[in-house]
């Protein structure tokens, strides 16, 4: 039985799996980055179909509105050389694979084909059109789950300080002008006015 | 008016007829959009001409009229720029540099489907609207951005850079200007962050989050690239920045992504802070004979909000010389943000205390 909702889903799901393969595959760095887009995009796109839209809204806005846009900043500056990058390909080949083998065979025990279905996870009940999904996530994340919640954020917090702290070196010479300095300066700091004579005509 | 239009066509299965009527709602907000983008580029030079004490454009006339003259200039110049060349620089990336300015505007228009026009007159009314609205004017950075590598020259990619860091920074403090809203209003819905603000004037929004609205305008401001934030074009520096090798209609949908962003940006102000389509007249004044109408809510309030906060960004133009770029980063990661934090505080404490005549839900 083909409903309309299976064919969208195929749709993305292909659009998914193919802007995935492009990630690695595409020689430009920049071209791989667009395609981590559609990729998200298209994982957005899923997620709406499961009536998740608070959650889709929001992998746009955070990872393709500034997560990426911050990956493009920094791709385009770079000067990738793709020869010097691909060199010992071969020669790394062996244990490359190895690794991805290892880390198929655990995605596959982890989240396989065993743990999904309707079988393993219920069809949830069809929801009244009025619910707003938004408010109950919102709910659940600050009554019942407002503990792991305020771990995460404490992490995140952390990390940002660490960022700074890592970055940050007070002995830098830094040329950076001071506003509050800048706007204090008065007319008289930068400007003389000299009286004098009108020069004679040679 | 579904109903109506769903009846205009019985011989139409369902399904299509309701695609059908969806199609004609978004020709509808479109097609009167870009008419404004080309009268609002004849208004700036207007308004901005006469504020230098010159006359603006005032040769091209409509019909041969002669107080129509100026009126003719957006048609003129929209025929001229459809009937350029566009050049592909050599090195340009070809298909990225030509999808840039579709990537500038698709966004910019897209974000009108969750704009409340009247109280029933929204395209799309859903419930992540507000979120909808921020995730769409984020993602207008990248035709910027792809549109300055793309063109494969310093000055684009200068623009493109300056651009990318400054839209990044002032999401955030918009991004928390609009946390204030929410937590006043108790909703992400445009439509019902409108009603929570009905009453009169003093209940709209704008005085409660006073700071909050100051802050959402300059940022709309440096969003959408304009003068007193506009390094990213700079003419004086970097030539037109990002935009510098576009010509012809490539270079057209970047203007109509920038003014259909201002345009929202004005829109959204007026939805936000000042009670979008909410008179802002008494509301007993509504049942009086003939003007009831007039003087009564509707979508004339909303579009006169919006044309005055249009009108701010020609003004600001006019008026403000550039900001220099390291200003520009200092007043939104200094200044604005933690202004809107503490300014999210002091919303809470309010809506949690139910401060009248704002927050006293029944």
């Amino acid at each position: 039985m083909i409903t309309f909702e299976t064919i969208v889903f195929y749709v993305f799901a292909a659009m998914l799996i193919s802007a995935g393969v492009l990630v690695i595959t595409l020689r430009n760095p920049v071209h791989a980055v667009l395609s981590l887009v559609l990729a998200f995009f298209a994982s957005a796109g899923l997620w709406l179909l499961l009536e998740a839209e608070f959650l889709a809204i929001a992998l746009v806005l955070v990872y393709v509105g500034a997560v990426m846009v911050l990956f493009l900043f920094v791709v385009m500056m770079l000067d990738i050389n793709i020869a010097e990058v691909r060199e010992g390909f071969a020669r790394y080949l062996p244990i490359a694979a190895m690794f991805a083998v290892l880390m198929g065979v655990s995605l596959l025990l982890v989240v396989g084909p065993a743990h999904f279905g309707t079988a393993q996870v219920p069809i949830p009940p069809p929801v009244a059109s009025d619910v707003n999904n938004t408010e109950q996530l919102g709910l659940a994340m600050f009554t019942q789950y407002v503990l792991p919640l305020e771990i995460a954020s404490v992490v995140l917090l952390v990390a940002i300080i660490a960022a700074i702290a890592l970055t940050l070196r007070s002995t830098r010479q830094t040329k950076a002008p001071k506003p509050e300095s800048q706007v204090r300066v008065r007319r008289e700091d930068r400007i003389r006015l000299i009286k004098m004579d009108a020069e004679k005509g040679a | 008016m579904n109903e109506w239009l769903l009846a205009q066509a019985p011989f139409l299965p369902p399904s299509v007829a309701a695609v059908m009527v969806i199609l004609f709602k978004i020709v509808l907000i479109v097609a009167p959009l870009m008419g404004c983008v080309a009268y609002l580029t004849l208004a700036e030079r207007k308004v901005i001409g006469y504020m230098q004490v010159r006359l603006g454009p005032n040769r091209v006339s409509l019909l041969g009229l002669d107080f129509l003259r100026g009126w003719g200039q957006p048609i003129a110049d929209a025929l001229k720029l459809m009937t350029k060349e566009i050049i592909v620089p050599s090195g340009a990336n070809k298909f990225l540099f030509l999808a840039a300015p579709i990537i500038a505007l698709a966004p910019a228009l897209a974000a009108w489907a969750v704009v409340p026009f009247g109280a029933e007159m929204t395209l799309a009314n859903i419930n992540a609207g507000l979120l909808y609205i921020l995730a769409l004017t984020s993602l207008g950075v990248y035709g910027i951005i792809i549109a300055g590598w793309a063109s494969n020259s310093k000055y684009a990619f200068l623009g493109a850079m300056r651009s990318a860091a400054q839209i990044v920074s002032y999401e955030i403090a918009m991004g928390f200007a609009l946390v204030c809203v929410l937590v006043a209003a108790g909703s992400l819905n445009l439509g019902e962050i409108v009603e929570a603000q009905r009453g009169n004037v003093l209940t709209w929004f704008w005085l409660p989050l006073f700071p909050m609205w100051l802050i959402y305008f300059i940022s709309g401001v440096a969003e959408t690239n304009r003068a007193p934030f506009d390094v990213s074009e700079g003419e004086s520096e970097i030539v037109a920045g990002f935009h510098v090798e576009y010509a012809g209609m490539a270079f057209a949908l970047f203007f109509l992504a920038e003014y259909a962003n201002m345009i929202l940006i004005a829109g959204l102000t007026a939805v936000l802070f000042f009670g979008g389509w909410l008179s802002p007249l008494p509301a007993s004044w509504g049942d009086w004979p003939f003007i009831g109408a007039l003087v009564g809510d509707g979508i004339h309030w909303f579009l006169i909000k919006l044309s005055f906060f249009l009108f701010c960004f020609l003004w600001f133009r006019a008026t403000f010389p550039r900001y220099r770029y390291d200003q520009i980063m200092r007043l939104g990661w200094k200044v604005f943000l933690p202004i809107t934090i503490v300014w999210i505080v002091v919303t809470a404490t309010a809506v949690v205390l139910e401060l009248p005549p704002w927050f006293d839900r029944a």
